[in-house]
C-alpha cells in the first residue's frame, strides 16, 4: 500500500543536473502550494532520473527538455527563471496540484 | 563554508567567439586557471550545453547559465562574461530553438541545493531589463563586479562600505 498517493501530490521538480534551476522552482513551487495549503511531497531530480518516480509522481515541472513518454503532465517551468509568462505558469500548476 | 567565490578577475568583457562551444571553453578556461574548477569541467560544461541549453531569453538582452555537475568543481565560484556581439545559445527547454546571447553567468557549483539564494537573486537579475543592459554596457569590470555582488549578496571583500 502506498501512504502518499492518498491526498498527497507528489510533485517532480527536474533539471539537467539537479542542482541550478530546479532548486529555484523547487522552492517556487513549495511556496505556491503552502500559500494554497495544498499538501505535496516535492522530489527534485535531475532528469534523468525521473524514470525512477515514475510511479509514484502526478506532475513534472521541469526546465529542460523531455524525450520520454510519462503518464503525469509535464510542465515547462522557464518562466520561474525569465519571469515572462510567470502569472500563467503558476495558474497551470496550481490547478494540477488542486486535481 | 558554501562561500560562492566572485571577483573582477572572474568578469570577462569582450567574450568573442564564433558559437556557445567557443565562448564557453574560453570562460571555462579562466575558472580552471584560477583553480575553482577541475580540467574536466570546460569539455563536462560545453557538453551540458549541447544536451541541456541554458539559454534564456530574457527582456533586454538574452542570458544563459551555463553549469555542470558537481564532480568537476572544485569552489563554487560564478563568472560573468559579456560577449563582444551576441551568440546565439539553444533555449532551456527547447527542442532547437535558439536565443540571441549576450550575457553568460558561469556557475560552478561545488554542493547541491545548498545555494538557493544566490540563485534566486540571479533570476531576480534575469527578470530586470535594466541591470541587465547595465552590465551588458558597463565598461568597467569593477563596477559590473560589485553590481552582480550586491545584488547576489557575495561578500567577498571584508571590511567593504
Amino acid at each position: 500500500m502506498s501512504e502518499v498517493k492518498k491526498g498527497k501530490k507528489t510533485v517532480l521538480v527536474a533539471c539537467g543536473t539537479g542542482i541550478a534551476t530546479s532548486t529555484v522552482v523547487s522552492d517556487a513551487i513549495e511556496k505556491m502550494a503552502k500559500d494554497n495549503k495544498i499538501q505535496i511531497e516535492i522530489v527534485q531530480c535531475k532528469v534523468t532520473e525521473v524514470p525512477a518516480y515514475e510511479s509514484r509522481a502526478s506532475l513534472l515541472v521541469t526546465t529542460t527538455i523531455v524525450s520520454k513518454e510519462y503518464p503525469f503532465p509535464i510542465i515547462n517551468a522557464r518562466a520561474f527563471l525569465t519571469g515572462i509568462g510567470l502569472d500563467k505558469l503558476k495558474e497551470q500548476i496550481l490547478a494540477e496540484l488542486k486535481k | 563554508m558554501n562561500h560562492v567565490k566572485f571577483d573582477e578577475t572572474l568578469v570577462i568583457r569582450n567574450v568573442e567567439g564564433e558559437n556557445s562551444s567557443d565562448i564557453l571553453k574560453h570562460m571555462a578556461a579562466n575558472l580552471y586557471q584560477k583553480g575553482f574548477v577541475k580540467e574536466s569541467y570546460a569539455d563536462a560544461v560545453i557538453a551540458r550545453e549541447k544536451k541541456f541549453a541554458t539559454g534564456l531569453p530574457t527582456k533586454g538582452c538574452g542570458v544563459a547559465i551555463p553549469h555542470t555537475d558537481i564532480e568537476h568543481v572544485n569552489q563554487s565560484a560564478i563568472s560573468v562574461g559579456i560577449l563582444k556581439e551576441p551568440v546565439d545559445f539553444g533555449i532551456m527547454g527547447e527542442e532547437t530553438e535558439k536565443t540571441p546571447v549576450k550575457l553568460i553567468f558561469m556557475l560552478a557549483m561545488h554542493d547541491s541545493h545548498s545555494q538557493l539564494k544566490m540563485l534566486q537573486s540571479l533570476m531576480g537579475i534575469f527578470q530586470d531589463e535594466e541591470i541587465l543592459l547595465y552590465l551588458a554596457n558597463e565598461e568597467s569590470e569593477v563596477k559590473i563586479k560589485e553590481e552582480v555582488s550586491k545584488r547576489l549578496n557575495l561578500n567577498n571583500v571584508k571590511g567593504g562600505e
